[in-house]
């Protein structure tokens, strides 16, 4: 899937507007053949990123590499690159066909040609039959396909999505994310796409990068940014979590503790790089503990058994319940007075009855779990 | 018709009020009655709009042999028709000057073009009644060139309405679909080519419309531009009301009142009720 | 989406901009210079103008001549915006709240007379008012009639109808102005009126005030906004007019375009008509100058 020039190289690149920097000191290369994610909060400066690989926007300082091609001074209309808009901007007034082939017209590519590549394309999106329907016609959902097969049926070397999904309803948005990732396989080009949804990010991405105030804040595969986020922005971005504060007490090739006055005492079986005694931060996903009546610990404990006596445990009150069908999820005030948010999977029908507001829980967790921040 | 039957109403429902009926009802009649009147005398039997004295097409037939009727007529008509023209494109380009560009003095620029709209009529009109007498404009032009004076004058003051309507149109154009046409490898005319002027279509043609009214309607200013022979038709009713009017005049206002009828019915049709109604 | 600065494209700038600005300065902005600069000059033989940067036209029409003439055109333009607005006030409702089948219509039927040419409009209005118009036919008719049954109860009949001078005075100008205007009044107070939130009315009406109350204390309040807009619409313009005064009006009924007309057709004193365009020029930006100060000051409706 990926060769060893990467198709777009992104070197130290600042925008600057005015005096703020919308992208400050951006560098970062994406892989022929990926599915690459931009995901990051409004504002971040990630479709100020995207813009500027498509030619809308020039950057402050730094340079942009597509196919090894610097492309300073290239307007957008010379770029090997396509993009979807965020509001689809296709083209009122023209019928799907010609919305479709107008990139291919400018070109100059003749009538009979023209018009076999854009069945092509209207068939890979799967609007076949479409040519000449006009957009106040379709739906929001028909009319991001017209936009879609648009850029496609120009076989750029990468196409630019910015906020493909974000204009659809929950059902049509799940049932793209597939659609996005099959297509990319099919037609094998670089999908560059702007997200500020975490779940659209981890479900279509082959890698990620976190944009945070105009930095990257971490680029990695989606398991990867979702099971070792490298700072508390991407812990808490993507995926919710529990963040403690603490102190690095062990710290061993492999094995690492923290004491966290809020939570008790964690105990990890991997080796951090961290100050000794040091102040670090303990990133715990809800997901990840087991929750049980307290007294009935010890047996359930015993049989995990990968951390020492007195740590990974903690005891609280449930203070509030959210049953969601499929999991519950709860917030426990735990004995310091710090608040936890745990998730339980509905295992059997009657598992959501097991807990109810003001129940005494303990909760433990096993020793890969935490993951230890340093920033 | 149940103008005036009295239904129980809703409170809001103002329009239902006897009194409201009888209000709209009186302004409808006090506008149009003197039209009314001036179309039912061009049928009249005599030579003043006093009593009636029979039903006569006789006018008409007068009128179509009037030439310096036609004359002014034709001249209104040419003079509107080039006004129209060149006000749109200046106007345009101005719309898309101000909506798209950021540059030095805009605000000032801005205010500039908008004041032939605020400026009194009687102030333009002295004022190109200066400029033609010092800049030595030629009269002695054979027609259409003698009328290039008044032409000028009316572009003046026509395009920056129609610049008006095309910026109010140009606002609420998605940005992204100029952008999209440029990633498609359209260049800048291309862009706008296919783009942005199908999009501000209806308000080129509201504009060119609001001109085309505008020009031929003008008195004031025609009135200082104009020289012996470029009498447009509101100036040579103008001077027939001073004189004493024949009465093919009645015609040919009657004539003229059913073509705006029959011009907005055309743009009614074209644009629908709604928009029409709503771009003022 | 912002602007592009003009840098960015500096080809397409110069494209777009050349035409407008050209024609901007060269036919505007040269031939209101040459007024103003007339304004300052004087006459010198019958047809040679000398700019000697002399204030003497403009302290000439600040005499109390030409000022009162001023005035009276303001008070005329006053007189007509008010009455536009107690008119058109009433029609702006009718349409806003009319069934949507309607109100389209009803605009239309105020907008068709703008659309009419202003000369037949004039004239035709001028044939309804005549001596021996519509109105005073149907006035002397009415006389008539009420003379004749004055005989018939045994009282003395009414002494005959003389015609009402109903043109070529202040009445005739005030009247034909308003005839001109009430549409551009209507406008701007029907796009007011449609934006109000209804369920304000309803609110008030609910609460217990009478339907005249909420009017004056809800309604006019929130469309202030567009009231000053349909103000300024028909005031600037009805100041500056000339033909129906012109038309319509007797000696005594002079306005300030009217004056000024004089001065460059047969008074042949270009100077003072320059001097005095120009301050009606001044006067119509104080206007709007005051207008806009009235829209900052934020509008507490509660």
């Amino acid at each position: 899937m990926t060769t060893d020039v990467p198709i777009i190289e992104i070197r130290n690149v600042t925008k600057r507007f005015g005096k703020v920097a919308a992208v400050d000191n951006v560098s970062l290369d994406i892989r022929r053949g990926e599915f690459f994610v931009l995901l990051g909060p409004s504002g971040c400066g990630k479709t100020t990123l995207l813009r500027m690989i498509a030619g809308f926007e020039m950057p402050t300082s730094g340079q942009i590499l597509i196919d090894g091609q610097d492309m300073a001074g290239i307007p957008p209309n010379k770029r090997p690159v396509n993009m979807v808009f965020q509001s689809y901007a296709v083209f009122p007034h023209m019928s799907v066909a010609d919305n479709v082939g107008y990139g291919l017209k400018i070109a100059g590519v003749g009538r009979a040609e023209r018009d076999e590549r854009v069945r092509e394309a209207l068939g890979l999106v799967k609007l076949d039959g479409f040519e000449d329907r006009r957009p106040d016609q379709m739906s929001g959902g028909q009319r991001q396909r017209v936009a879609l097969a648009r850029s496609l049926v120009m076989r750029p070397k990468v196409l630019l999505l910015d906020e493909p999904l974000s204009a659809l309803d929950a059902k049509l948005r799940a049932q793209m994310q597939f659609e996005l990732s099959d297509l990319q396989d099919q037609v094998g080009i670089t999908f560059v796409t702007v997200t500020h949804d975490q779940d659209e990010a981890l479900s279509m991405a082959c890698r990620i990068a976190v944009i945070n105030k105009g930095e990257v804040a971490q680029l990695a595969a989606p398991s990867d940014l979702y099971e070792y986020p490298n700072n508390r922005f991407v812990a808490d971005f993507v995926g919710s979590v529990n963040i403690f504060e603490g102190k690095l007490i062990l710290d061993e090739p492999d094995k690492a503790a923290v004491e966290c006055p809020g939570l008790g005492k964690v105990y990890l079986n991997h080796g951090v790089t961290g100050p000794h005694g040091g102040d670090v931060w303990v990133a715990l996903r809800p997901e990840k503990m087991y929750l049980h009546v307290p007294g009935e610990g010890k047996a359930v404990r015993a049989a995990a058994q990968d951390a020492p006596e007195g740590y990974n445990f903690a005891r609280g009150v449930i203070k509030g319940m959210s049953y969601l069908g499929d999991i519950t999820l709860f917030e426990i005030r735990l004995d310091s007075g710090a608040i936890i948010r745990a998730s339980r999977p509905n295992l059997s029908r009657h598992d959501q009855e097991d807990f109810t507001w003001n129940d005494k829980v303990s909760m433990h967790w096993r020793a890969d779990s935490p993951v230890v921040l340093l920033g | 018709m149940p103008l005036f039957t009295r239904t129980p109403h809703a409170p809001l429902e103002y329009s239902k009020t006897l009194w409201m009926r009888s209000w709209v009802t009186a302004v409808m009649l006090f506008l149009y009655m003197p039209l009314v009147v001036l179309m039912a005398f061009s049928f009249n039997d005599s030579k003043r709009n006093v009593v009636w004295r029979g039903f006569t097409t006789k006018y008409y037939a007068k009128a179509w042999e009037n030439d310096q009727l036609w004359g002014a007529m034709m001249n209104s008509l040419t003079i509107a028709a080039f006004a129209t023209i060149f006000s749109l494109i200046i106007g345009t380009l101005a719309a898309v000057m101000l909506w798209r560009f950021r540059f030095p003095l805009k605000g000032a620029v801005d205010g500039t073009i908008s004041l032939p709209i605020i400026v009194p009529e009687i102030c333009l009109g002295v004022a190109f009644l200066v400029f033609f007498s010092k800049v030595g404009w030629p009269t002695g032009f054979v027609w259409p060139f003698n009328l290039s004076a008044i032409i000028i004058a009316h572009i003046t003051f026509c395009f920056p309405f129609v610049a008006m309507v095309v910026r109010a149109r140009l606002a609420t154009f998605n940005r992204e679909q100029e952008e999209a046409a440029k990633d498609l490898g359209a260049g800048e005319w291309q862009a706008f080519r296919d783009v942005l002027i199908p999009h501000i279509k209806p308000a080129l043609i509201s504009g060119s419309l609001l001109a085309f009214t505008l020009s031929l309607d003008d008195f004031v200013i025609t009135f200082f531009t104009s020289t012996p022979g470029t009498d447009t038709f509101p100036v040579l009713v103008y001077s027939l009301v001073k004189r004493g009017i024949t009465p093919d005049i009645n015609a040919a206002s009657t004539i003229l009142i059913l073509l705006t009828v029959v011009l907005t019915a055309v743009a009614l049709k074209l644009q629908g009720v709604k928009s029409i109604a709503g771009s003022h | 989406m912002a602007e592009q600065d003009w840098k960015t494209s500096k080809r397409t700038f110069a494209t777009v901009s050349t035409g407008p600005l050209f024609w901007t300065l060269v036919f505007f902005l040269v031939p209101m210079a040459f007024v103003w600069f007339y304004s300052f000059g004087r006459n010198v033989g019958l047809t040679e103008i000398e700019i000697v940067g002399t204030l003497d036209n403009y302290k000439r029409a600040t005499e109390w001549l030409y000022l009162s003439i001023f005035l009276k055109s303001l008070a005329v333009a006053g007189l007509v915006t008010l009455i536009c607005l107690i008119i058109g006030f009433p029609v702006a409702m009718a349409i806003t709240f009319a069934s949507e089948k309607w109100r389209p219509w009803l605009l239309l039927g105020i907008m068709l007379p703008f659309w009419t040419n202003l000369l037949i409009r004039t004239y035709a209005l001028m044939i309804v008012l005549g001596q021996q118009g519509y109105v005073n036919q149907g006035l002397g008719a009415i006389w008539g009639g009420a003379s004749w049954f004055k005989t018939l109860v045994g009282l003395q009949p009414l002494d005959t109808w003389e015609p009402l001078p109903l043109l070529y005075n202040n009445f005739a100008v005030v009247l034909g102005l308003v005839y001109v205007h009430l549409p551009f009044m209507v406008l701007p107070l029907y796009s007011a009126l449609d934006r109000l939130d209804k369920s304000l009315i309803e609110a008030s009406l609910d609460l217990g005030a009478g339907h005249f109350r909420t009017l004056m204390k809800i309604v006019v309040p929130l469309a202030a906004p567009g009231i000053l807009a349909g103000v300024m619409i028909t005031l600037i313009p009805a100041l500056g007019a000339y033909l129906t005064p012109d038309l319509m009006g007797g000696t005594d009924s002079q306005m300030i375009a009217n004056v000024i007309e004089r001065q460059f057709k047969r008074a042949n004193d270009w100077p003072f008509g320059a001097a005095l365009s120009f301050l009606l020029i001044y006067a119509m930006f104080a206007l709007i100058a005051l207008q806009s100060l009235r829209r900052k000051t934020p509008v507490d409706a509660r």
